[in-house]
């Protein structure tokens, strides 16, 4: 049955897209790290297809369950000057700044 | 008076009160009984002579109107303590010591506990086995090859084993009731927004909530009034009328319509946990409660759903690991380079695994097909809910599909792993109250625990009938010390 | 290059260019504390110190938005003329980058809080009506600061989390003309709001400029290149020009544009594009799980409908309908409300046209020398007016009145003052004046002769020479007609 075959339908992440997402992940990935997660992601969403099954064209999507909108604050100055506090977990300390390797462009 | 460790919160509250014990004493003894429990690697940070300090300050002129008068009590790491080290159970932040204290703690401390430490988690909450932790996993009192469940799994051992009279937990698809049924004791996951979540390590926002857990329904109750508040510094904390949830405990639950949802009759249950369950309905039954068969259409795609939901917006959540303000950073010679060394070697594999989820499930061409789906099948769970909702008060349900399991046994098999959590995701997924409380034993003599889930913001009623059948249920947890030489 | 009066167009051989030009201005809200946290938004302090837990994106730290924000937006909204989307939600666009703490900006991708609307432009050959897409809010980020260690980048996170309007344009504009009339309008109108100071040297406005040329007379847009972050009206025209040019010589080359994010070198004053291309952005917007849908209610918008102040286009109309000025006097004065202010309090108790003319002319010219802006101008409207009045009722002479002028500039003194302290005032006594005449006659017979002789054209020498005896006293129509008399 042809309604079957697009339930069982499972797009295969392979190594490319592995790489993809560890690059917009920010994570470094090499060869055998890329194929263990290929070899888990492929699993985990084998199984996450599950919802293909179901038709949800007119169902509104739930983003929080919380049924209130958003409250509003006052324009107040709160925060104090805090740096020293903010810096002082800071891998690579200066006084003024957070410091990090040079950005290249 | 039973040792001191043995007692149950209420117990000690009333014997601080009555001048019976100072908070030194009890303190010192939980200090004693954690100290000779390092083997079980509950903590990953002591603060053991600080809270003695805390509590000899506090003898000194004991404020005996607070509700956790001089209690000494150990949380799980993944709330931000003030000036104490703050993990969340990863090398990512092993140094990182906040500057602000989580709202969930300080109503604690404002009534009067004391902090004995930090319990392990897993990495950022990603876990049902307490084994991805940077600190190594925790052991469950019950048995040493045991996983005390997860992510609370240093949470539920530490209370299982008395190194703490409470604990509190967070639970994002099953993390305090989980832990609380593989370990003996009672867990409550609160109503979304019942809790504050401002300075709580953040894994899957729309799902996280801090909830107790405690010997008993009682002692849940009591942590649950301290920790639940409006929190204007979270935009989702719900402003609704909290109750006196301890004073209006009640065990006269007669009238009460319990639902049984047909679809959490999974295949290859246990029949260990379908007897439990039908034990269950007959206790609910005994104390004049009304059964009645509900369905729950869309169960059986509560962890597709959680599984795309979570790990998208954990990957969002965790990209300010970086490397840049706080925590680990590894060498690099640009930024970029930086980054991805910095979090390959922060973050341990199963948070890798769900941050590359979440990235792909987010990313351009995919968002339509798994995002914007699972909210849309969210929302189908929730209804299920509201339209059982219309026929009962309150669901029973087992809490896991199993009894603990050992250490190792689901570490290679990510799926087996999240089946785990089937029955406790779906009411995180719909931001209800659930509550595990320990209902029996399987043949090898683990504990095993039952379900109740509520309607939102009814925590009182889901505690009622906690209550009520605990009475009945009269479980004894089988815990021997073994790991005390 | 042609530059006819109407049209923008790019010459080559035998084809002529056009111009589309689309602009995301970000315009920095004009507010006490940041969109979602409680620090500062003051520009210039020390690095890092108005930097919350939640801008520095700390552990467990949650945003709670500033209602002031949502009414700027709002009421920049209702300015444009825009639709109010009574609900909206904000996004997270997800991105690593040094001075981005949290590892997204939190913005608005699907629902923006305002809708469609239009700005009008007065362009010399008339109105162009530019509209807009969409108005969003969203977090400023923070400044990676390059040039101070060879090695290291050092990060500020005082900028980290203010809120920002992205005001959208339609693909409307055609020239750098009318993209420098669009943003000065834009400006003006968040002035006259109070919505964001305009302030382009300190960031409060920036913009992203997309650029695409198209063979004129064709239907279909180029493919456009999206030139980043340019912080001045001129630096925008210079970019324009010259990614115009650039896509026109690559099309008449046999290339094809690439779709691409460029950026603008002001020194070298050319475009060029951004590395980064092996990272192809992907920025995985999600509605953001801290924060619910924001939703305004009808009355909440009626509320800030009612505090809206005069907008210039209707101030222009009334300045014109009232007042009689010409479209290009009103389009001046109306430019930003301290100038409007000022003109309406001259206006109080003079005469219109003299004060249309001495602000535009004088006042303007003398405040563009000493760098200063309309309300730092050191003559008062009511010392303006004053000075208007003295002209007027004959007292001064307006040559006369130009001296005050200056000497009011080096600080606000009152007009009458200066002139009786002077001894600047008109002589109007007939006798004065025509014993002075007697004189001036006297000392030139042999002009006089032949002015009577028929050269006529003498008679301005005369005049000149009697305002130069009087020291420019004299009151000319006086002179004038004795002159006549005794010649």
């Amino acid at each position: 049955m042809i309604v079957c075959d697009i339930f069982n339908y499972h797009m295969s992440i392979d190594l490319k897209t592995i790489k993809h997402i560890s690059k917009l992940s920010r994570i470094s990935v090499d060869e055998k790290k890329a194929e263990k997660l290929a070899g888990d992601l492929n699993s985990i969403f084998e199984f996450i297809e599950k919802l293909n099954e179901l038709k949800t064209d007119n169902v509104q999507p739930l983003t929080s369950v919380a049924e209130t909108t958003l409250k509003l604050r006052d324009d107040k100055v709160k925060s104090k000057n805090l740096r020293d506090q903010i810096i002082k977990n800071s891998p690579q300390e200066n006084e003024d700044y957070f410091v990090v390797p040079k950005v290249i462009e | 008076m039973s040792e001191i460790t043995k007692q149950s919160l209420s117990e000690l509250i009333k014997n601080i009160k009555d001048k019976k014990l100072s908070s030194t004493e009890v303190t010192k003894a939980f200090v004693e009984r954690s100290e000779k429990s390092k083997k079980l690697n509950a903590y990953v940070t002591e603060d053991f002579s600080a809270a003695i300090d805390k509590a000899k300050k506090f003898d000194q002129n004991p404020n005996l109107d607070l509700k956790l008068p001089g209690i000494p009590m150990a949380v799980k790491d993944l709330f931000c303590t003030k000036n104490v080290k703050t993990t969340a159970g990863s090398k990512i932040l092993n140094n990182f010591i906040p500057t602000y204290e989580s709202t969930v703690t300080q109503n604690i401390w404002n009534e009067g506990a004391i902090l004995l430490g930090k319990l392990n988690c897993d990495e950022f909450a990603m876990g049902s086995s307490n084994e991805t932790s940077f600190f190594g996993c925790v052991q469950n009192p019950i048995d040493k090859d045991l996983v005390p469940g997860g992510s609370s799994g240093g949470s539920s051992s530490a209370v299982a084993a008395q190194l703490t009279p409470i604990t509190i937990g967070t639970d994002t698809g099953g993390s305090i009731r989980q832990p609380a049924s593989f370990t003996g004791i009672v867990g409550l996951k609160p109503t979304y927004g019942s809790c504050s979540r401002y300075g709580i390590v953040a894994f899957a926002s729309s799902l996280d909530q801090a909830g107790p857990m405690a010997q008993n329904v009682r002692d849940c109750a009591l942590l649950h009034e301290v920790i639940s508040s409006y929190d204007e510094k979270d935009s989702t904390s719900i402003d609704f009328k909290r109750n006196n949830y301890v004073k209006e405990l009640t065990n006269n639950i007669k009238g009460k319509k319990i639902g049984i949802p047909k679809e959490y009759r999974v295949d290859a249950m246990p029949k260990e946990i379908e007897d439990l369950w039908k034990k269950g309905i007959d206790y609910v039954k005994d104390c004049g409660a009304e059964i009645i068969d509900i369905s729950l259409p869309h169960t059986n795609y509560a962890l597709p759903t959680y599984y795309i939901v979570a790990p998208a917006e954990a990957s969002s959540n965790l990209a300010r690991y970086d490397g840049v303000k706080y925590g680990f950073r590894a060498d690099g010679e640009n930024l970029i380079d930086m980054y991805e060394k910095t979090r390959s070697e922060g973050f341990g594999a199963e948070v890798q695994r769900r941050i590359m989820i979440g990235t792909y499930v987010l990313s351009s061409g995919y968002y339509d097909a798994y995002y914007l789906k699972a909210q849309k099948v969210r929302k189908l769970i929730k209804n299920d809910f509201d339209e059982a909702y219309k026929k009962v008060d309150a669901i029973l349900t087992p809490s896991t599909p199993s009894s603990a399991f050992k250490i190792g046994e689901k570490t290679n098999d990510p799926v087996s792993m999240y089946l785990n959590d089937i029955f406790t995701v779906p009411v995180n997924l719909a931001g209800l109250p659930g509550i595990s409380i320990p209902a029996g034993h399987d043949a090898k003599g683990y504990p095993l625990g039952l379900q109740i889930i509520g309607k939102a913001f009814d925590e009182q009623n889901l505690l009622n009938i906690a209550y009520a059948m605990e009475e009945k249920i009269n479980f004894k947890n089988k815990i021997t010390d073994w790991w005390i030489k | 290059m042609s530059k006819d009066k109407s049209e923008y167009l790019i010459n080559r051989k035998d084809n002529q260019y056009e111009v589309v030009i689309g602009l995301e201005v970000h315009a920095q809200v004009t507010s006490e504390s940041k969109l979602f946290s409680t620090s500062s938004t003051k520009f210039g302090a020390e690095p890092n110190t108005q930097v919350s837990l939640v801008d520095a994106a700390l552990p467990g730290m949650l945003p709670v938005i500033n209602e002031f924000c949502v009414k700027q937006a709002i009421k920049t909204g209702i300015g444009l003329k825009a639709k109010i989307n009574k609900r909206s939600v904000f996004d997270r666009k997800n991105y690593f980058y040094a001075d981005l703490p949290q590892g997204y900006q939190i913005s608005q991708f699907k629902d923006p809080i305002v809708g469609e609307g239009k700005v009008i432009l007065d362009m010399p050959d008339g109105q162009k009506e530019v509209g807009i897409e969409r108005l969003h809010l969203e977090q400023d980020a923070g400044k990676s600061i390059h040039d101070l260690d060879p090695k290291n980048t050092f990060v500020d996170l005082n900028r980290s989390g203010v809120a920002l309007m992205e005001i959208v344009s339609k693909p409307d504009l055609r020239s750098p003309d009318e993209v420098n009339a669009y943003v000065k309008k834009l400006r003006s109108i968040m002035r006259y709001l109070g919505t964001c100071d305009g302030n382009m040297q300190e960031g409060s406005l920036r913009a992203d400029v997309n650029v695409s040329v198209r063979k004129k007379g064709t239907k279909e847009f180029g493919t456009r290149c999206e030139i980043k972050n340019v912080n001045s009206i001129k630096f925008m025209q210079m970019a324009i020009e010259y990614e115009a040019n650039r896509q026109v010589d690559l099309i008449e080359d046999g290339h094809s544009i690439d779709q691409e994010t460029r950026l603008f070198d002001t020194k070298k004053n050319e475009t060029r594009s951004m590395r980064s291309k092996e990272d192809a952005h992907d920025y995985r917007y999600f509605p953001d799980p801290d924060l619910l849908p924001l939703e305004v209610s009808d009355d909440f918008i009626e509320k800030l409908k009612s505090e809206i102040p005069e907008l210039p286009d209707e101030k222009k109309k009334r300045f014109i309908e009232k007042f009689k000025l010409s479209p290009y006097e009103a389009t001046i004065l109306v430019s930003d409300n301290e100038t409007s202010n000022y003109f309406e309090n001259v206006i109080k108790k003079s005469d219109v046209k003299l004060a249309t003319n001495w602000i535009i002319g004088e006042l303007f010219a003398a405040l563009n020398e000493k760098n200063l802006e309309i309300i730092e101008s050191p003559i008062s409207a009511g010392n303006l007016s004053k000075l208007i009045n003295l002209i007027k009722d004959g007292t001064i002479s307006g040559k006369i009145a130009k001296t005050v002028f200056e000497h009011m500039m080096e600080g606000d003194k009152d007009p009458k003052k200066i002139v009786e302290e002077k001894g600047l005032k008109q002589e109007s006594d007939p006798k004065a004046l025509e014993a002075l005449i007697d004189k001036v006659i006297d000392d030139n017979r042999e002009k006089a002769t032949e002015y009577k002789s028929g050269k006529v054209k003498l008679f301005g020498f005369f005049v000149g020479q009697v305002m130069k005896v009087s020291g420019g006293k004299a009151n000319p129509q006086l002179v004038n007609k004795i002159l006549k008399k005794k010649l």
